[in-house]
């Protein structure tokens, strides 16, 4: 008998879901080693058919986005228990992600402003979603939106970590031929390079030893200088600090590394190294000339952490 | 956050010191015993070129009302540029900490020489001053083990 396979998503944006579906004929090899007993985007199978799979008969579960409603929490419980091995599919399911970045602010100023306040809402009575809810003696209820956006990890046990924004097609080929094989690495293991993205860059050679910069560039400010380093152009790279695996997509395309990959081994935050890097260049040791030049990062929040804000040690930490 | 205006809050400071000068200055004001609030914890580490991030942020998370972190007046680090990568660092966590909720009044840097025990001490206490004005940090970590039986301690 064939084994089993399962996708699913939670908080994310779909483009996990692509990058599955950009394996182009690779997913056919697959389907002739496993059966897909569930994937919600491309196949009509329904939570009972999961509940009805007896506990452990999924060999694994890739699951993309972030935790952000009870019903993620239940559906990823559900398939958790009902399968061998859980992969983090992707940056959201790894750090939080992009929808993690929504933790800089407290759940009542995300539902004023999606409720109330955009530009493009109409609500007079300032109606808010409640879990429940009756009309007519029918009862309504849409899943309860958490406190926090939060990592797979901090809600079920997982195994192993794809990173990625989406994950490339070259490391999600990796995690699945591992696994078929039986040569996944150690549990825990992020199915990745061990090196940072730089070592993948075709521009690493033009890299100085040593980066200084007087000013930072923003890229809507200038256009880069081909075959030359981002960083040393002054560009906000974090190549130096992310995870490689994605053989520099990012750079290849002309723009900077904004860390989808997440952290190296050994890293507890990473926005925290990358900050640590990006200042540690600064060109000057005048505190108001630093100042200055720091005015080109105006949320550094949002530059260091787009990926990983829920996994930051600080997260949380303001009620 | 809540500010705490009792007057029994004692802030909890984490003191990140350079080796050779703020450390010493620490061990100098313990042979001269002289007193200063017993609020700072205090954790060496070679030059304040050292001092990652993440420790300030781990400081915080598990409790640090406040950090102070302390190196070599300019011209003077060992590694001769260390406290250079502290200040650039330090201006850029100043910028991230209110991102965070945490005021940025909470982390605060000092040139501290060997010799100068007597800032240290006069540093501590402000820090401790301004502190009790900000009150606690809300934080969801673990609570650092507090002293409470002396509020004046030689070290
Ligand atoms: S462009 Fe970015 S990823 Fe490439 S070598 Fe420079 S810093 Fe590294
Ligand atoms: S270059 Fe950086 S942001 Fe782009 S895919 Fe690679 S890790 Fe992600
Ligand atoms: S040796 Fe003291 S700050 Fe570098």
């Amino acid at each position: 008998m064939k084994q089993k396979i399962a996708f699913y998503w939670c908080a994310s944006c779909g483009g996990c879901e692509e990058a599955v579906v950009d394996l182009g004929e690779v997913i056919l090899d697959i389907v002739e080693k496993v059966d897909i007993v569930f994937w919600p985007v491309a196949m009509d199978f329904k939570k009972e058919d999961v509940e009805a799979l007896q506990d452990g008969e999924i060999l694994a579960s890739f699951i993309n986005g972030a935790i952000r409603f009870s019903e993620h929490v239940e559906m990823v419980e559900l398939l958790r228990r009902k399968s061998q091995l859980v992969f983090a599919f992707g940056a959201c399911a790894c750090f939080g992600g992009i929808p993690g970045l929504a933790n800089a602010c407290s759940t009542d100023e995300l539902l004023k402003y999606v409720y109330e306040e955009a530009p493009t809402v109409e609500n007079p009575d300032g109606v808010r979603p409640t879990p429940g809810y009756e009309v007519n003696g029918v009862k309504l209820g849409v899943p309860e939106f958490l406190e926090r956006c939060k990592p797979l990890d901090e809600v079920i046990d997982v195994d192993y970590y794809i990173p990625g924004c989406p994950p490339s097609v070259n490391v999600i080929v990796d995690a699945l031929n591992a696994l078929l094989e039986g040569e996944l690495p150690p549990k825990g293991s992020v199915i990745a390079s061990q090196k940072s993205v730089c070592h993948e860059c075709k521009l690493n050679a033009t890299k100085p030893e040593k980066i200084l910069l007087k000013s930072f560039k923003r890229v809507w400010e200038a256009e880069p200088e081909p075959d030359k380093c981002l960083l040393a152009q002054g560009f906000l790279c974090l190549g130096p600090v992310t995870r490689g695996g994605c053989g520099a997509l990012c750079v290849k395309g002309n723009m900077p590394c904004t860390g989808c990959f997440g952290p190296l081994d050994g890293v507890m935050d990473y926005g925290a190294k990358a900050l640590s890097y990006i200042a540690s260049i600064i060109d000057s040791a005048d505190e108001e000339e630093i100042e200055k030049i720091l005015e080109k990062i105006p949320d550094p929040l949002g530059l260091f952490y787009k990926y990983s804000l829920p996994k930051s040690l600080l997260d949380g930490i303001r009620k | 956050m809540s500010a705490d205006n009792s007057t029994d809050f004692e802030p909890k400071i984490v003191g990140i010191f350079c080796n050779w000068c703020a450390y010493m200055a620490a061990n100098l004001a313990g042979t001269a015993r002289m007193l200063y609030p017993p609020n700072l914890r205090v954790i060496r580490v070679m030059c304040s070129g050292r001092i990652d991030p993440q420790f300030v942020f781990y400081a915080f998370k598990n409790g640090a009302d406040g950090v102070l972190l302390a190196g070599c007046h300019h011209g003077d680090c060992h590694y001769i540029e260390g406290n250079v990568k502290c200040l650039r660092r330090y201006k850029l966590m100043k910028k991230i900490l209110p991102q965070f909720g945490i005021e940025p009044e909470r982390l605060r840097l000092e040139w501290i020489s060997a010799s100068e025990a007597d800032k240290l001490r006069k540093v501590v206490g402000e820090f401790v001053e301004e502190l009790k004005k900000l009150g606690p940090l809300g934080f969801r970590g673990v609570e650092l083990e507090v002293v409470e039986a002396e509020k004046q301690v030689r070290i």
